[in-house]
């Protein structure tokens, strides 16, 4: 070869790949030959998901790649919405045992001033291995005394608190007691027939007359905005922060749990004229009727407990929701934790097992979760406008051994690397 | 504790009742047309496996049941040993002697409850056998007890006689106690490091080793022609008798450990002072020393990926169990929860994900590697004709998410059929709908 030769060669080499990005246009992807499950209509059993500027442009079987697109063949793969949690403590819990590391919980029991959003670490570990799992948005919940707090609804991915928020406020979260019994921690003793704890109505008794008290303050407050004359009542955060809830401009999420006081709280939303989510449920079977007339959906807790009370039956926990959707409520899951944020989809296919609809199931993961929160028109399923937030799967997506191939944010190719994959990589070069 | 338990009996009762087997010296069943996993001999898409007196009598095609053996259908099922977890802490009336570091008399053979539902949370995942362990408040804990989930059954038959004897060690943040304040006027339990954990290992170790010589030179002394007249024995210890049993290796050590330096010094203890480890416990840093784990046959028994609980948990990754068996370690899945245990098989399948284990290899993390670590692999942990009857039947396959247990057996006899159960379910809600008898007595 001669020299001239060779140098041309060379350049070719080196400009290759600038060549052919110059001839693509940023921010449009075609993804091909997929097997697409949109959730909200049916599959297509091999189309092309066409992303522009971070949203479905265009989906379906005959979709034309456009010029300039960047094209990922999908074949083998199955494409699905990224998963939304329904109640996490991502980015508020990093080492659940080390205080420091912990800002889920505020001290004291009512407050409504804490959001989840200012606190949340934007750059926990956590995040990335629910992400790499196909997890795309979670709620961030506080957690605490009888009202704890703001969640945030994030899209798992982005350089700061603020850039992840798809909602600043989600809900305002409030706690009836649990059910004592459950959960088989360390040593699985101790537990067995269960009884209610506290007193779920006399707790919503108290909120009641917070939640007066916050209405005649603004009263007053308002009232004197307007006259000069009158005294100008001392700034109070507590009932300043409830306003929002009261007026229907944020969902209360209660954390209802036992029978009763799930009919309790029923009649408690009815009342205050609240929009309400309800979260736990573990009970919810019992009164799934109710709820379902209520029209209050439900975000289920971990379903890694065991039945609240031994009456319910071994397997209360994993029949609850298809129950609970059978009765026609709308339901969503949730992992309920930081740490094993990655599980959710295994929840859904637990109830699966027990009962559930496996189409429900994948609901219950994706399009319900957006609508409960109210943001449906952007996630929560594959559709043309929507955000291009998107999973590629080797396998049904519920599968413990499904792997995740690729995870579009918002039109971005996502990380997936993590915690998981960095060390085990340190390792392996040992 | 009486409330709980009757309330508890309230919602089991019938399926207690029928979990009580006839038979105390082992049951007669024959399974019929399941995909038969045994584990150890490949998978028979259609095959039957008849169990007799408790013992696996024969698995094939087309065995013809009996006279007087109960039949199960399984078509379209899967059909699998008894899942075994080798590290829990259900059906023991106390769990950690933690008012001191060296307790290794403590033992919780001596405090099996029967009653725990536990059991019952157990068989409904599957599992027909748990290694229950001493907790891991000090460097020296108690003897652990192996077994079987015979719910029903007073707790002497539930005890695998066959298992390897097994002395519970701890290590880290636990013996430590680093999560515990100490309170004015308390003063901090030694040992407070990892240092002190160490060297309180190998003084207990050396003073055995000092005691059995004690007794060796009396003994000696004692069978001797013309004992000497002023003969003295040495004082008995209890402690001591325990760890001269793990020196004279009639005892294996099981080490709860997570960090990768403690659990690499253990091994170094052992070397010095002569005693075997079976297992490490937990050992979320296990990953970074496989190499040294496999070397030396030592096994581990691990969560899947149940972690960042606390700081020496914070480096514990998914691919752990799966990495490590990769590299030729002896790993199991374990629950150490009274809940988790029902889940096991789904904990098994997320190595197949992180790990890239097979379904066989996944699936042996829950039946024969446990068997194996606890010494009992030679009667458990696989579907081979003269092993025990321990069997469980699910409806889809174990490493699927979609999968459910739906029936129970040990040696041969049915402990959980959870269609018997949905019947008596059933019953109970229409018995409690129907309207009560006016002035009867009953």
């Amino acid at each position: 070869m001669t020299k001239r030769a060779l140098l041309i060669a060379l350049l070719v080499i080196i400009l290759a790949p600038f060549a052919s990005a110059q001839a693509k246009t940023p921010g449009l992807i075609a993804i091909t030959n997929a097997r697409i499950i949109p959730v909200v209509g049916g599959e297509i059993p091999k189309g092309t998901i066409i992303i522009k500027d971070g949203v479905i442009a265009a989906i379906g079987a005959d979709v034309a790649v456009p010029p300039g697109a960047e094209v990922f063949d999908a074949t083998g793969l199955r494409a699905y919405p990224g998963m939304i949690d329904g109640y996490s403590s991502l980015g508020l819990v990093e080492v659940s045992g080390v205080a420091a590391t912990v800002d889920s919980r505020e001290t004291g029991r009512v407050n409504p001033q804490a959001r989840a959003l200012e606190a949340v670490r934007y750059d926990s570990m956590h995040i990335p291995i629910a992400r790499s799992n196909g997890i795309t948005a979670a709620v961030v919940a506080p957690s605490g005394g009888l009202i704890s707090g703001v969640s945030c609804l994030l899209r798992l991915d982005g350089w700061t608190n603020r850039a992840m928020a798809v909602k600043a406020a989600a809900a305002m979260h409030i706690e009836l007691p649990g059910l004592r019994g459950a959960r088989g921690g360390f040593g699985g003793m101790g537990r067995g027939g269960a009884q209610v704890r506290a007193d779920g109505p006399t707790l919503l008794a108290e909120l009641k007359e917070l939640f007066n008290a916050a209405r005649a303050y603004e009263k007053r407050r308002d009232a004197a905005a307007k006259n000069r004359l009158l005294a100008l009542p001392e700034y109070n955060q507590t009932y300043e922060c409830l306003l929002p809830l009261l007026k229907g401009e944020m969902p209360a999420m209660i954390s209802v749990h036992s029978e009763r006081d799930i009919r309790a709280a029923i009649a408690f939303v009815r009342d205050e004229k609240l929009k309400a989510v309800f979260y736990g449920v573990e009970q919810g079977f019992k009164a799934a009727d109710e709820i379902s007339k209520a029209g209050i959906p439900v975000v289920l807790g971990s379903l890694y407990d065991l039945p609240p009370v031994w009456e319910d039956g071994y397997d209360a926990l994993f029949r609850n929701p298809g129950l609970l959707a059978k009765a026609g409520v709308k339901i969503a899951f949730s992992s309920s934790s930081a740490s094993a944020a990655k599980d959710l989809p295994y929840h859904a296919a637990k109830a699966a097992a027990f009962g559930l609809d496996k189409t429900e199931a994948l609901k219950a993961v994706t399009i319900n979760t957006a609508e409960i929160f109210g943001v449906e028109r952007t996630l929560g399923s594959l559709e043309k406008g929507k955000a291009a937030n998107i999973v590629l799967a080797d396998n049904d997506i519920l599968e413990l051994r499904t792997n995740i191939k690729r995870v579009y944010i918002d039109g971005r190719e996502a990380d997936l690397s993590n915690r998981y994959t960095e060390l085990l990589e340190k390792f392996k070069r040992r | 504790m009486k409330k709980p338990l009757l309330s508890c009996l309230l919602g089991f009762v019938l399926l207690a009742a029928a979990a009580l087997p006839a038979s105390a010296d082992g049951g007669d069943i024959l399974i019929k047309n399941g995909t038969i996993l045994t584990v150890t001999k490949g998978v028979i898409v259609k095959g039957d496996v008849l169990v007799m007196g408790g013992l696996i009598k024969q698995i094939g095609e087309n065995i013809s049941a009996p006279a007087g053996v109960r039949v199960v259908d399984a078509t379209g099922r899967f059909v699998l040993p008894g899942i075994i977890d080798s590290h829990t802490h259900i059906a023991l009336a106390g769990t950690n002697e933690g008012s001191e570091a060296i307790t290794p008399e403590a033992d919780v053979g001596t405090v099996i409850n029967a009653d725990d539902t536990s059991i019952l949370t157990a068989l409904s995942g599957g599992v027909t056998m748990v290694h229950t362990m001493h907790g891991s408040a000090n460097p020296i804990g108690g003897p652990n007890v192996v077994l079987k989930t015979k719910w029903g059954r007073p707790s002497e038959e539930l005890v695998v006689k066959e298992a390897l004897p097994t002395l519970k060690f701890a290590l880290g943040e636990n013996v430590k106690q680093s999560g515990r304040t100490v309170q004015p006027g308390q003063i901090q339990r030694y040992p407070a490091t990892r240092m002190g954990a160490n060297a309180i290992i190998r003084r207990e170790f050396l003073k055995a080793k000092n005691y059995m010589e004690q007794w060796d030179r009396y003994n000696k002394a004692a069978a001797a022609k013309n004992p000497p007249k002023n003969l003295v024995p040495p004082r008995q210890d209890l402690r001591m008798e325990v760890l001269a049993e793990v020196l004279r290796g009639n005892m294996v050590a099981r080490c709860h450990s997570y960090q990768a330096t403690e659990t690499l010094e253990f091994m170094e203890l052992a070397k010095e002072l002569g005693f075997k480890i079976a297992c490490f416990e937990h050992i979320w840093e296990g990953y970074k020393i496989a190499d040294e784990l496999a070397a030396a046959g030592i096994g581990i028994s691990v969560f899947a990926d149940s972690w960042a609980y606390k700081m020496e948990a914070a480096e514990g990754i998914a691919y752990n169990a799966g990495y490590c068996a990769k590299r030729g370690v002896l790993v199991s899945i374990n629950s150490d929860s009274g809940e988790r245990i029902r889940r096991l098989f789904n904990d098994a399948a997320k190595t197949m994900k992180y790990g890239g284990l097979s379904e066989e290899e996944a699936l042996n993390l829950i039946t024969i590697n446990p068997a194996i670590q606890l010494g009992v692999d030679r009667i458990v942990g696989s579907l081979e004709v003269g092993k025990q009857g321990d069997i469980a039947i699910f409806n889809e396959h174990p490493m699927s998410a979609y999968t459910r247990c739906d029936m129970t057996i040990i040696e041969g006899d049915v402990y959980f059929d959870r269609e018997a159960a949905l019947k008596d379910r059933e019953e109970a809600a229409k018995k409690a709908a129907a309207p009560r008898d006016k002035g009867g007595v009953s």
